[in-house]
């Protein structure tokens, strides 16, 4: 079974969804990186929705039914499109979909690679951070105490 | 109400988190026996998010901060339909630790005395001297990286050093030095070197979904073992419906559910409520009875009332040079320039920065798309490159003062998975609030124009950052404005405890953990020491 196969989308929705995700992130021919309706990164995003598959199923119902099935219409993201009003007029829902597609899309090793990530999860290799210069602190201790006393003594 | 009845203990702890974890380690020593219920389970390192390619997906779901995000069956929900600011926590072993950034201020000497010094609000029984021992105690236990000689505290030692400064760190405390405002490395529950069998940081990134390294202190790591060695029992997935009350109006027991859905009773001299600012007032209003018809310890009227969360004020810019990024704690420096009262502000108290790394690429994304930064299609791309490398910025965290309209009820309708009726929170900003959120984000953005940001953007106050809850049991000498006297123990209840934020009288302007244990451990004393008359 593929990925896929398990979300519980039906065609017309799943259809939609790639317009959108397609519109939303591009593939890049100079950045040479993928869309995100690249299938494998689709078929993560379809199986991927967890909490969020209702409320997107219900908007990719109501997006589909606003093109009458024209997906065309959903190809572009720009001023005066479907999705740009959808976007103003729906924003905590667009903001659904910008998680389900991102969150995906960005841990894609592809992606990764061309982001100058190593792709992999931060466990248990970590992380190099640079320690620092505390002499960077010389003019906060020059100033001295800055907290105010608050008098009394222990009270218990 | 029909229930199997358990074997009594001497004290019974109810919650397993910050405060749980603290007061069974102290009082472990005592050799009573101490149980401890728990609504949720032990988190295993090998399941936080950082140990996966998902990491950043998942601290939207299983490990999302919202118990109504996670909803997972040790989860209860919250109606928090009236509060601009949503609760965040964690039910657990470990509790709200096992999710929170590690950083770990302790109040100041000020904020016991905010109605002497500044005219508002109430002071707290107890002061910063009273406290200090069990701050050190708790630094110990908890192994506190920090640097030591912080001008905007009293003298405080360092259990370890700092975490590391990094390049944000540099650039904004550069940008801090030119506008001539304090700042300096923050004290972190993590560890920046083995600790107690406790591995070093190794910068995952991702302190706010759980440390996979276990360098984080979170007490299912610190307290927990040690108390459980000292023949402490844990008891998980077991949630307490109601605590019980006799004739003497004493606490007799706590009904719970436990981990097979079984009704139990559970007898107990002394009761200690560790369920924090919205699970111990929860619990005491189920608990009402005729003899306490209002919620249990309750004849002031105030369980539930005067709930103070801290408005969190986010200022976040980027830079055309490569900082941090996703590496390293999310914290690394504070800043207490405002902190302290000064009139000529227009209000009164105030907050402290807390300086944070970058984003996540996910998130990077998300955060840029909803702020008008990232734009769909063409022009993504170029747009996520430009913000990804160079993203820094900080969080305000501003003092709330108490108001009895910002409070906790019971929902009518709503209830857990056991039935057991939910929490509503009912939350407005205050005007001293307000004008304090807005004079953050001014000198926010002052602080990254400073240090060379474009695209700055702001929110306040930040909806999902109600980690900190505070007040709704507040302590206090006088039994008709206070649930709890200065020792943590009932006004009406004289073997009922409270030991959790509760108790807070005020906020003060930074995270509140390492108050709430070292108020933990203060009370076990207190206990300790009066155990021959502790019910007098």
């Amino acid at each position: 079974m593929t990925k896929s196969n398990t979300a519980p989308f039906d065609d017309s929705q799943r259809e939609t969804l790639r317009a959108i995700a397609a519109a939303m992130i591009p593939a890049s021919e100079e950045s040479q990186l993928p869309g995100a309706d690249d299938p494998t990164i689709f078929d993560d995003i379809l199986a991927s929705t967890g909490r969020d598959t209702k409320a997107l199923a219900d908007a990719l119902t109501m997006l589909h039914s606003t093109v009458s099935g024209d997906l065309s219409a959903l190809r572009s993201a720009g001023p005066g499109t479907v999705l740009e009003r959808f976007r103003s007029e729906n924003g905590a829902t667009a903001a659904i979909f910008e998680l389900a597609i991102s969150q995906c899309y960005y841990r894609d090793d592809r992606v990764m690679r061309a982001i100058g990530m190593e792709p992999r999860a931060p466990y248990p290799k970590g992380y190099a951070i640079e320690r620092g210069d505390w002499s960077l602190l010389d003019p906060v201790r020059a100033r001295g105490k800055i907290y105010r006393d608050a008098g009394e003594g222990k009270t218990a | 109400m029909t229930a199997a009845t358990n074997d009594p203990v001497d004290v019974l702890i109810i919650g397993g988190g910050a405060s749980g974890a603290a007061v069974a380690w102290s009082l472990a020593d005592t050799r009573m026996r101490i149980l401890c219920l728990e609504q949720g389970d032990w988190v295993k390192t090998t399941d936080f998010p950082s140990t996966g390619r998902d990491w950043e997906a998942r601290q939207f779901g299983d490990f999302s901060v919202s118990p109504n995000r996670r909803g997972l069956p040790e989860d209860y929900p919250i109606n928090e339909d009236d509060s601009p600011i949503k609760v965040a926590n964690f039910n657990g072993v470990g509790g709200g630790t096992i999710l929170y950034a590690g950083h770990f201020p302790r109040l100041h000497p000020s904020d016991f005395r905010v109605r002497s010094l500044d005219g508002v609000a109430e002071d707290w029984p107890i002061n910063y001297e009273t406290l200090e021992p069990y701050y050190a105690v708790n630094d110990q236990i908890t192994g506190v990286a920090a640097l030591e000689g912080d001008p905007s505290y009293p003298p405080k030692p360092a259990v370890m050093p700092p975490l590391p400064l990094g390049e944000t760190g540099a650039l904004l405390g550069g940008a801090m030095n030119k506008l001539g405002w304090h700042w300096w490395p923050s004290d972190a529950a993590i560890n920046t070197q083995i600790y107690e069998d406790r591995a070093a940081c190794i910068n995952l990134g991702h302190c706010l979904s759980g440390c996979a390294q276990g360098a984080k202190a979170t007490t299912d790591g610190t307290y927990w073992p040690k108390a459980i060695r000292a023949r402490v029992e844990l008891r998980t997935r077991c949630r307490v419906r109601r605590i019980e009350t006799d004739d003497d109006r004493m606490a007799t027991g706590a009904y719970y559910v436990d981990a097979d859905g079984v009704e139990r009773f559970q007898p107990a001299a002394i009761v200690i409520l560790a369920c924090n600012g919205i699970g111990t007032p929860r619990l005491l209003l189920n608990s009402a009875s005729e003899q306490f018809p209002d919620g249990l310890a309750n004849t002031s009227g105030i369980v539930g009332k005067n709930l103070m969360f801290h408005p969190y004020g986010q200022v976040r810019g980027y830079f055309d040079q490569q900082l941090d990024g996703y590496r390293g704690p999310r914290i690394g420096a504070w800043s207490m320039e405002f902190y302290e009262t000064d009139a000529s502000r227009g209000f009164v108290r105030g907050y402290c920065y807390q300086f944070t790394r970058g984003l996540g690429p996910v998130v990077n994304a998300v955060s840029g798309m909803a702020d008008g930064l990232i734009p769909w299609g063409e022009g993504h791309h170029a747009a996520f490159r430009r913000l990804f490398k160079g993203s820094a910025g900080m969080v305000s965290i501003c003092e709330d003062l108490p108001e009895e309209i910002n409070r906790v009820t019971l929902d009518p309708t709503l209830k857990d998975s056991d039935g057991i009726p939910a929490p509503k929170i009912t939350y407005r900003l205050g005007e001293n609030s307000q004008k304090m959120l807005d004079h953050s984000l001014a000198r926010g953005i002052e602080i990254l124009k400073t240090a060379g940001a474009h695209d700055i953007t702001v929110k306040a106050p930040m909806p999902s950052a109600g980690w900190h809850l505070l007040g709704t049991a507040r302590m206090g000498h006088d039994p008709k404005r206070s649930v709890v006297n200065d020792w943590g123990r009932s006004h009406d209840v004289r073997n009922l405890f409270v030991v959790d934020g509760s108790v807070f009288v005020t906020a003060g302007g930074v995270n509140p953990t390492s108050t709430i244990q070292a108020i933990a451990l203060y009370v076990a004393d207190q206990i300790k020491s009066r155990i021959h008359n502790l019910f007098d």
